[in-house]
């Protein structure tokens, strides 16, 4: 019995130095791959590539989850504010709970599912059938070479996408409120315009989309390089990457929000 | 000695506490082509990884073209990797790049040569491997032996000193099979550089050799060229060109005694 604790707190132990030794490792190699991104500027030709399947391919989903987030919105925020005759506010809470919160956050999260599962995925069978080290043992290095070009491309197209999320959104919640509920059309921009602040909505809500875009495309290219080679290694990272993706956008959120909107607007 | 590229001194190389090679000796010549073979598991591909500077060693030295390849620093390293080529067993081939662009891709990454050079040198190394018509497609659509071939174009693009060869004839139809084996043996004639072949193949394989290695529990079991090998009475050397079951190399993995796992003792007593 004895042995069986002994072993049990061993075994807790053991997980605890893993996980802390991976955190570690994680931050080493994205340290890395920031010391080895001459490459990816130097030859801009592979970030923009990258762009392609991480920000255009995503468009479909963010413009459509845009839109309809945007919709709902406009739906619900009608149904409260009339209860107090503020009807004509409902521009304001549109545009507000997307450029400050559902904006970043679900385009995050949409970014996370489809982008970074995708690089993770992509890493892991690269490191599978022995493509990275096959370019190792050509002296081309495949942090600057494949990691790093489809980091900055992560971290360039996860602000646009979010911009796009909000802006759809916004005019999801136009099409519901104003042409289809009748809210007036002069009172649902007009209060907009007047309600929301471009450095204490808009930039904090765009910095907010870069730490997101750093964060998501980091694990996602960390879980690939790390994934081990064989099929279920890489089920498992692009599992991890979408897991640990929502935990860290959910988390840094809660951070970031305490630290910009403190009631002062 | 200057003729000699490879220069191998008591190698010692472990996983952990598993000692897979255990104080290995062997020079390699230019314009040779070498064989290593071996029973699976016999640390062959462990050899190919330790001479390109993938792994350390714990103890002896690899030494190519004069400089020990594990105490090279990180630039040194590469600089070196670039007179070097490694053939994977599947190809390796970069999946999201055409069958032109991975056999350009060493030539754009380590050059400045103009693109219509580079044109040029990569369709005179796929017309090589006989492929020059297969160009534009991707590599998901070549079957294995093409895949094998595009992976050979891509290893001799910057016509290096040293191609390692990691199981070439592996899953090979009889036709791909002899075209990749004399492919082996001409480049290295016309190029003047040193082949290592890591393979099970006895038969194709000593059709082109100069020199075979036998590895086995580590160490250098026997060696010779391939007419020594054929005519080879040692036991080990016998059963594995012969392909034989029985003899020093056992079939088995180590495991408890038949009868005790089956749980049958005493039952039948």
């Amino acid at each position: 019995m004895p042995r069986r604790i002994v072993s049990g707190i061993q075994g807790v132990g053991h997980r605890v130095i893993d996980s802390i030794w991976r955190l570690g490792y994680a931050s080493r190699f994205f340290l890395l791959t920031l010391l080895k991104s001459g490459t990816s500027l130097r030859r801009f030709g592979l970030v923009i590539r990258e762009l392609y399947f991480t920000g255009v391919l995503s468009l479909i989903i963010i413009v459509v989850s845009g839109l309809f987030v945007g919709m709902v919105l406009g739906l619900q925020g009608y149904e409260t504010l009339q209860r107090y005759g503020a009807e004509s506010a409902v521009g304001t809470m549109v545009a507000l709970s997307l450029l400050r919160e559902l904006g970043p956050v679900v385009a995050a999260l949409l970014f996370a599912s489809r982008a970074g599962s995708a690089i993770t995925a992509e890493i892991g069978l690269m490191k599978a059938t022995e493509q990275l080290a096959a370019m190792e043992m050509m002296a081309v290095d495949p942090i600057a070479r494949v990691v790093a070009p489809r980091f900055w491309a992560g971290v360039i197209s996860m602000p646009l996408l979010a911009a796009l999320f909000s802006a759809v959104g916004i005019f999801g919640g136009y099409l519901v409120a104003v042409v289809l509920i009748g809210v007036d059309e002069g009172s649902f921009w007009s209060q907009m315009q007047g309600a929301v602040d471009f450095h204490y909505d808009i930039v904090n809500g765009v910095i907010k989309t870069f730490v997101f875009g750093i964060a998501v495309t980091a694990i996602a290219v960390f879980e690939g390089y790390d994934a081990s080679p064989t099929a279920e290694g890489v089920s498992g990272a692009t599992t991890r990457t979408v897991v640990t993706s929502a935990l860290a956008i959910l988390g840094l959120d809660f951070v970031l929000t305490s630290f910009m909107f403190r009631g002062m607007g | 000695m200057a003729h000699e590229l490879i220069e191998i001194k008591d190698l010692h190389f472990s996983y952990g506490d598993r000692a897979i090679l255990k104080g290995i000796n062997m020079t390699m010549s230019r314009g040779k082509v070498i064989a290593i073979m071996g029973g699976s598991g016999s640390g062959k591909t462990t050899l190919l990884r330790l001479i390109g500077g993938a792994v350390r060693p714990s103890s002896g030295y690899v030494k190519v073209a004069g400089k020990v390849v594990h105490d090279l620093k990180r630039d040194e390293l590469f600089q070196m990797r670039r007179k070097m080529s490694m053939l994977f067993q599947f190809g390796a081939l970069f999946t999201d790049l055409s069958v032109f662009d991975n056999v350009a891709f060493q030539m754009r990454e380590h050059t400045d040569l103009p693109e219509s050079m580079i044109r040029d040198l990569v369709l005179m190394k796929l017309e090589a491997v006989g492929l020059r018509g297969a160009q534009d497609l991707m590599p998901a659509a070549l079957s294995g032996g093409m895949a094998r071939r595009v992976a050979l174009a891509r290893s001799i693009a910057l016509d290096p000193l040293l191609i390692m060869y990691d199981e070439p004839f592996t899953g090979l139809d009889p036709i791909s099979l002899t075209v990749i084996g004399n492919l082996i043996r001409r480049l290295t004639d016309a190029l003047g550089m040193t082949s290592i072949v890591v393979t099970h193949d006895v038969q194709e394989s000593l059709k082109i050799v100069d020199h075979v290695y036998f590895v086995a529990d580590g160490v250098i079991a026997a060696y010779g060229t391939p007419d020594e090998v054929r005519g080879s009475v040692a036991p080990f050397v016998h059963q594995f060109v012969h392909g034989e079951e029985d003899g020093p190399v056992s079939f088995h993995y180590p495991a408890n005694a038949y009868a005790n796992d089956l749980k049958l003792e005493g039952r039948f007593a």
